[in-house]
């Protein structure tokens, strides 16, 4: 099979759940337990399609790249989406108070076939390899997350976050856009593979000295690279450009707020990597953007740390949390060392969505989303509990646990590859920080008295997601192996 | 298949501590573990005794690039001797201490963990995971000292995951920068690092030093054990903390001897501070368990005092075996004082030393194991921590012949001269607070003591007897280290 038609099958399913939508009635909850079937199954399809390049059709492989990366990014796609489903099944009383008004989930069935779509467009960006592919696949995905973000229409932060989101998106999407253009002038293409021969060519090792105007100066390229960066730099939350996180966060409905926080900032960081690298691979343009990547990492990890930790909301927690993880992975990226990012991302993702599972299940049985709420829950869930001790055990990455191979093999390729001492001292510095906001979570389950002494069920599927979320946190903390596996 | 004793060493406290959380009679598994352990433990331990083998050695690669195993083994004398120290710790450990009704499983199974992940330390001979595994412990001790700690217990535990935290990643900041320039992150192939010594050795010094409560970053470890649960404070105090010592020695000493060299001065000074500094707020203290915790951070010095010998020449063969001796014996003794200071605390219901006196006419056992615990803290010959402080003083002073004159005293040596008070610091605070708490006339609050029960008998013996055993042969010990 081609494995192009991965996607294809993705949003034929799509579109035919948005069908099974418009013809049935009441409760569409069963829709999300079909849509995750569905990907299920797209993923099984996916690890059935051969790593070669070659498969895919002449007419697509300029655009087109399947490679083991690709397959990991589909991969995080996949699993994070189906995992955003099922959290939103669990959460459909929530979820329905705020959309249909009562508890019967009548007005769901569009929220669980959006996800499918995004999930779509995050796999084609993974395999993208052209600008203006980038740039569509990016706009799909986008465009399905503001109307996911602010789909609890009868919530006032919902809304709030829809539009703030819609507005600073449509901005950054401005900068991508622009930025594609100026490069193309400089170049002459969008295909990054021609970029990159185009930078590896003699005139440009000599260019530096050129006038603005003549033909082969770099300067449009780095004012086009620089727009490039903004965009990026919004898509994955890294300061200055992470101002629109917290709100639109703790504002959209918590498996969204999931979503975002995992698979779209995954995405965000492939494209990254992949638009970056013909310009780090450059002997010009590198030190430059090595150093631009330092200070973007440096800024992210400092004030995504800082701002956390006086966080009294858990949710907002997380996003800020967000922030300075997107900080690591920039540290890795400016190290130019991309298997170390993409563990990261992979085991970020089996965390995040642990801590999130925990969180909607709270949110759904106190209604609040503030770290008050976690009191006394060593009591009165113990195992809840214990789960999501290990989940922020492994955010701050404590060894034994996925998170700490992720921070532990970042630092390790910035130390080697020296890239700023100061930015690893602000790294070492963060961790320390991370500790403290992480644990205050724990210390919340188990030093506070419980508000209400009330036993907290725990749905099956949330139950059996976290099991196997907890226990992957502690298998690849001793074994990262066949993570790393996967990425060869 | 002998090998798998060491995994197992490992495996057995932590899948019973996983069966307590899923119900298992908590009291009783822990027991039944910690016996298992000490059985499981002997085998090796008399075969490395005999012959130093480096027969002890399993495990797997765990990650090629960078090259990490999970491997455990003895790699050197020190691992063995503290691994005996945790398995005999955590037996007295889980047999003393009152735990709270209704938390069974939360008690019992810290200390299970705390155990793992201190013999898991001790036993590792790669670097990544000797690491993980003392993060490992210090969970559960954080979340005991929180939740079950005494006086302001919220306050002390968040002092030391502050502390603890940041010495850990400072110290995982100097491993990196020494591993990556190794071939792999085994012990075996530990060299002196070509680059940054200075920094990978101050690095290691900061982060070690906070982990065993080095002047001036031990502000949190008196609070913590006057905080924590007994059983705790005796993990803690007797065998986690000795990580960090054990660390410099096997790690810090083989990949940066020059920077070791180079930061002598500051290492002698602020060993200084434990000893002298730290000595005499100890003299201050108005409560058994404040006193016990200050104490065990002036003792430290000691053991740095040692390192510092071994720092100023590598070839002082006395250093080495003086630091693993004295953390062994500091270890149960400590351990010892801790479980009798939780069982005073019961009898009377009170640490104050003013509200104590003449506990040892209703106690008459507990005042002399605590006597003896004291005595061995203060250095009296015949018990273990005399032999230990002995080898260390000699230690200092192995580099300078009389011949050499006044006038070539080195870092070392003056530090060795001045750290000599510390013993007299010790016996004051040690008999002092003996003799306001077990003689004199009897005071409210012990007249109806009772003596200590059979039950806390029998680990409080365990201890003193190893401290008299070593005492009185300390070759048995040594012998590990030959």
């Amino acid at each position: 099979m081609h494995p192009q038609y991965i996607e294809f099958i993705t949003v034929g399913f799509g579109i035919i759940l948005l069908m099974l939508e418009a013809f049935t009635n009441g409760n569409k909850t069963r829709i999300g337990l079909i849509a995750a079937a569905g990907l299920a199954v797209i993923l099984a399809m996916l690890w059935t399609v051969p790593v070669k390049s070659a498969d895919v059709p002449d007419w697509m492989s300029r655009f087109y790249h399947f490679d083991a990366l690709a397959r990991f990014f589909k991969t995080i796609a996949l699993i994070s989406t189906i995992l955003v489903l099922l959290m939103a099944v669990d959460m459909k009383k929530v979820l329905s108070r705020y959309t249909s008004g009562d508890e019967t989930g009548s007005a769901l069935g569009e929220f669980f076939c959006l996800p499918v779509f995004a999930c779509a467009g995050l796999m084609w960006m993974a395999s993208a390899r052209d600008l203006v592919s980038i740039f569509v696949a990016l706009e799909l995905v986008t465009i399905a997350f503001y109307v996911m973000v602010a789909y609890m229409r009868r919530n006032v932060g919902s809304l709030e976050a829809g539009v703030k989101y819609l507005i600073l998106g449509a901005l950054s999407t401005g900068f991508l856009v622009y930025g594609i253009a100026w490069v193309y002038g400089a170049t002459g293409t969008t295909d990054l593979k021609l970029i990159e021969a185009a930078l590896t060519k003699a005139s440009w090792a000599n260019s530096p000295q050129l006038p603005i105007d003549s033909p082969g100066s770099p300067t449009y390229l780095l004012f086009g690279l620089s727009l490039l960066l903004i965009s990026l730099a919004f898509k994955i939350g890294a300061a200055p450009m992470q101002l629109w996180i917290p709100d639109v966060y703790q504002g959209a409905p918590t498996p969204i707020t999931a979503y975002l926080s995992v698979a779209s900032k995954a995405a965000g960081f492939l494209v990254m990597m992949v638009i970056l690298a013909p310009f780090l691979g450059s002997a010009e343009i590198s030190p430059k953007l090595v150093t631009i990547l330092v200070i973007l990492a440096g800024a992210t990890l400092v004030y995504g740390n800082l701002a956390a930790l006086k966080q009294t909301n858990f949710k907002r927690l997380l996003a800020y949390s967000s922030i300075a993880h997107a900080g690591f992975l920039l540290m890795g990226v400016s190290s130019k060392d991309y298997v170390s990012v993409s563990f990261y991302l992979g085991t970020y993702l089996i965390m995040t969505f642990a801590a999130f599972f925990v969180l909607a299940l709270v949110r759904n049985e106190e209604n609040s989303d503030t770290i008050d709420a976690f009191d006394g829950l060593g009591k009165r869930n113990p195992l809840l509990a214990a789960c999501l001790t290990i989940t922020m055990a492994a955010l701050a990455g404590i060894p034994l646990t996925a998170g700490f191979w992720g921070k532990f093999l970042v630092f390790k390729s910035a130390i080697n590859s020296d890239v700023s001492w100061w930015l690893i001292a602000i790294a070492f510095m963060s961790v320390a920080a991370g500790f403290y906001y992480y644990l205050k979570v724990v210390k919340a389950m188990y030093w506070n008295a419980p508000s209400n002494e009330q036993a907290l069920p725990l749905p099956v599927i949330t139950k059996t997601v976290l099991g196997v979320l907890t226990a992957a946190l502690l298998i690849f903390g001793i074994l990262p192996g066949p993570i790393i596996e996967l990425l060869k | 298949m002998d090998l798998l004793l060491l995994p197992a060493l490992i495996l057995i406290p932590l899948l019973a501590a996983v069966a307590i959380f899923f119900d298992a009679p908590a009291k009783r598994t822990a027991l039944i573990a910690s016996l298992l352990n000490i059985a499981a433990s002997i085998y090796p331990l008399v075969t490395y005794w005999k012959t130093q083998c480096d027969c002890w050695d399993w495990g797997f690669q765990v990650l090629t690039n960078p090259d990490i195993q999970l491997r455990l083994g003895f790699t050197n004398g020190a691992s063995p001797v503290m691994l005996l120290l945790s398995v005999i710790v955590t037996l007295a450990a889980v047999y003393s201490g009152k735990c709270p009704e209704g938390r069974e499983k939360l008690w019992f199974g810290s200390m299970l963990l705390i155990a793992a992940g201190a013999i898991g330390a001790f036993i590792s001979t790669d670097v990544f995971f000797f690491y993980a595994f003392h993060e490992l412990a210090l969970i559960p001790t954080f979340l005991m000292i929180g939740m079950l700690g005494s006086g302001d217990r919220k306050e002390a535990a968040w002092k030391i995951t502050i502390y603890l935290a940041l010495g850990s990643i400072i110290l995982l900041a100097g491993l990196i920068l020494a591993v990556s320039q190794m071939p792999s992150w085994s012990f075996t192939d530990l060299a002196p690092a070509p680059e940054h010594q200075n920094t990978i050795a101050l690095l290691l010094i900061i982060g070690f030093g906070t982990l065993v409560s080095l002047f001036p970053f031990h502000s949190w470890a008196a609070p913590a054990y006057a905080s924590a649960p007994a059983p705790v404070a005796m993990l803690h105090a007797g065998v986690l903390k000795k990580f960090g010592l054990y660390g410099l020695l096997v790690v810090g000493m083989k990949v940066a001897p020059d920077g070791m060299l180079y930061w002598l001065p500051w290492i002698c000074v602020l060993l200084l501070g434990n000893i002298i500094w730290v000595g005499l707020v100890t003299l201050n203290q108005k409560r058994i368990d404040l006193m016990l915790g200050n104490s065990s951070v002036m003792h430290m010095g000691y053991i740095f005092l040692a390192i510092a010998a071994l720092a100023a020449n590598g070839k002082n063969e006395i250093a080495e075996p003086a630091a693993i001796l004295l953390m062994f014996a500091h270890g149960i003794s400590i351990a010892l004082l801790f479980s009798l200071a939780a069982v005073i605390e019961r009898k009377t219901g009170t640490l104050e030393i003013a509200q104590l006196g003449g506990l040892a006419k209703t106690a008459p056992a507990l005042a002399f194991l605590f006597g003896l615990a004291g005595m061995a803290s203060i250095g009296l010959p015949g018990l273990a921590n005399f032999a230990g402080e002995v080898m260390v003083f000699f230690a200092g002073f192995h580099d300078w012949k009389p011949s050499s004159g006044v006038t070539e005293l080195g870092w070392v040596q003056i530090t060795t001269i001045i750290a000599l008070w510390g013993v007299v610091i010790s016996a004051v605070y040690m008999l002092r607070a003996f003799r306001n708490t077990f003689q004199g006339p009897l005071v409210k609050s012990t007249e109806d003591a009772t003596d200590i029960s059979m039950c806390a008998k029998i680990p409080a013996y365990l201890l003193a007897a190893t401290l008299l055993i070593v005492g009185i042969s300390p070759k048995i010990i040594l012998q590990f280290l030959n």
